[in-house]
């Protein structure tokens, strides 16, 4: 039985690598969603460009962000520096950098399906709920929104299986402190660096699969009954 | 009521737009492409005009002169587009009170009295996706008339439908029109839709608008034939119910001063009815014919003839206070030695007037 049990070090990076997605998610969703519903509904000048920012850490090589977010979010970097001085948040070792870069590489694999969506979602719609006295954000918040939902919901599963697989810019950005920054990637890679890891390298993969499959699982039950309250909308 | 004086421009249409509307419902006629729908999305807000004024009830929505340009929520336009435009994850009942619950409107007209009107009761509960196109434009009219609007505007609700569906929904128009008590802007390029509903028609033709005033007036003028359709054309006659002849199944309408046989529609004497009369539909002659079948036979008299290059010669009659337009042939016109002021005989099969011809008269 003691095979079944989770070991201390285990439990650590599993909940560390829970939190670090949650957060990411946390913040990185409603900015997707902001910039993402831009995209879609706007021309504007720089258009390009900021859908070149957002897919930028897509295709750099992570080590390339994590370096990027050192360089700037560092202790001593432009951003880094005026964060802790001003609010006394620092991201440099520390299990926040972590939830960053998750966040950072989460970013475009969640713009792109909620981009979509929102582009499905006939602007006509928009113009009827302001016809009917709704504000431009009201009509937003009743009727974009949730028939954009499964979409988000689509881009907020994708993000959270990157946040949580993140490996790259993580070790370079906070690199693999345990307890800190340590997740669940970061301590198999750990692992199949001693000689003796191999059993340890095996748990972790088992954890990470289990707990992947369980989200997918959830995030498809709830897709059904969104879909349902929907009223087969994009049945 | 309605005053509306613009220009503008949407993609490659220039749009002059002028008119003006005493309330009730004023019709905006047009074919396909005349930018029917441009001005009314730049009355409701969504497109800005280049220039001029649109004033209804007294309150201005837009002057460009004096830099007012209130937004769509502000306007309290009650909107039925074409596609109806329901959201597709709410409720009907949530679709009908959305102007109350988002667009925080008070409407001084009762939800109740709405469904009743329209007959939505059973499809409170239901989904968008589950009605029927005209369903949908009921809940979509509903939903517009409990926005507490100060203006209508219906831009072809039932051009999206089969004539079936359109025969269910428009004695629902019919009511509405008579009973709305605000003024309605109904956009069509149906002729018989615009007869049967309008007290005002305003005419749209390349994006302006030649001409407009009461509808019977308007669809008498043979010099719009461009703009309303020649083959459709037609004169529009007020009447009542005078009796109904079971035994022929033939209802009798008196238009003032002439009766009017029809087939048998089921109104009441005293009813007041309106009916279209096709200009196609309508022979003349000039001595009482006899060994005819048939059956309307009024005097008259040739108020204007305009002829045309082609084969066919428009003729405007007096028949009592109305006026008949027929629509013959120039050949016959020089046969007969037709001229202005003759007076003639006006020949009208009762089976040409068949139940979208008819309708009863807007309030």
């Amino acid at each position: 039985m003691d095979f079944l049990t989770l070991q201390p070090a285990e439990w650590q990076a599993l909940l560390l690598t829970l939190k670090v997605a949650a957060a990411a998610l946390l913040v990185a969703l409603p900015l997707a969603v902001v910039v993402a519903y831009g995209l879609a509904r706007y021309r504007f000048p720089g258009h390009g460009v900021v859908n070149a920012l957002v897919h930028l850490p897509l295709v750099l090589p992570p080590v390339v962000t994590g370096y990027v977010l050192l360089l700037a979010f560092g202790r001593n970097g432009p951003v880094g520096s005026v964060l802790r001085e001003t609010f006394g948040i620092t991201f440099a070792f520390n299990w926040t950098g972590a939830a960053l870069a998750a966040g950072v590489m989460a970013f475009p694999l969640m713009v792109r399906p909620i981009r979509l969506s929102f582009e499905a979602v006939d602007p006509k719609l928009e113009d009827a709920a302001r016809s009917l006295g709704a504000l431009r954000l009201v009509s937003f918040l009743t009727v974009t929104l949730p028939l954009a939902l499964p979409g988000i919901l689509g881009g907020a599963i994708l993000g959270f299986a990157k946040a949580m697989g993140e490996f790259g810019a993580t070790i370079t950005f906070v690199s693999n402190i345990p307890g800190e920054t340590r997740t669940l990637a970061l301590a198999l890679y750990t692992a199949t660096q001693s000689p003796s890891g191999d059993v340890a390298a095996f748990r972790l993969t088992i954890i990470a699969t289990i707990v992947a499959f369980g989200a997918l699982i959830a995030s498809e039950l709830l897709a059904r009954r969104l879909r349902k309250r929907l009223g087969g909308a994009d049945a | 009521m309605l005053d509306v004086d613009i220009k503008g421009q949407v993609g490659a249409l220039a749009l002059t737009a002028r008119f003006k509307s005493e309330g009730g419902v004023t019709s905006l006629f047009g074919q396909s492409g005349a930018g029917k729908t441009s001005l009314t999305n730049m009355i409701a807000g969504l497109i800005r005009p280049i220039s001029g004024r649109i004033t209804v009830n007294g309150t201005t929505l837009f002057d460009a002169d004096k830099n007012i340009n209130l937004a769509v929520q502000a306007r309290r336009i009650g909107h039925v587009f074409q596609d109806a435009r329901l959201f597709p994850h709410m409720s009907v009942r949530s679709n009908l009170t959305y102007a109350r619950w988002a667009g925080r409107r008070k409407t001084t007209r009762s939800m109740d009295e709405v469904v009743q009107l329209l007959g939505l009761q059973p499809l409170l509960s239901r989904k968008p996706a589950t009605l029927s196109g005209g369903e949908r434009q009921r809940v979509a009219i509903g939903r517009a008339l409990l926005s507490d609007p100060r203006l209508l505007i219906m831009d072809e609700p039932l051009a999206n439908l089969d004539q079936a569906r359109r025969n269910d929904i428009l004695p629902y128009l019919d009511r509405l029109c008579a009973e709305a008590g605000i003024p309605i802007l109904y956009v069509s390029h149906s002729i018989e839709e615009v007869a049967r509903l309008s007290q005002t028609l305003v005419i749209l033709s390349d994006g302006q608008t030649p001409a407009y005033g009461p509808v019977a007036e308007m669809l008498a003028r043979t010099d719009l034939g461009k703009a309303t359709g020649r083959h459709e054309a037609g004169a529009l006659l007020e009447g009542t119910v005078c009796h109904t002849d079971s035994e022929w199944g033939l209802t009798h309408i008196d238009i003032g001063g002439a009766t009017i046989q029809i087939p048998d529609l089921g109104a009441a004497p005293g009813e007041p009815i309106r009916l279209r009369i096709r200009a196609r539909d309508v022979a003349l002659a000039t001595e009482a014919p006899k060994g005819l079948s048939i059956r309307n036979r009024l005097e008259g008299t040739i108020r204007s003839i305009s002829e045309e290059s082609g084969p066919y010669a428009e003729i405007l009659c007096s028949v009592g206070e109305q006026t008949i337009r027929a629509r013959i042939t120039r050949a016959s016109v020089a046969d007969l030695g037709l001229e202005v002021g003759k007076k003639v005989t006006v020949l009208i099969k009762s089976v040409a007037i068949d139940k979208r011809q008819r309708a009863p008269v807007p309030g």
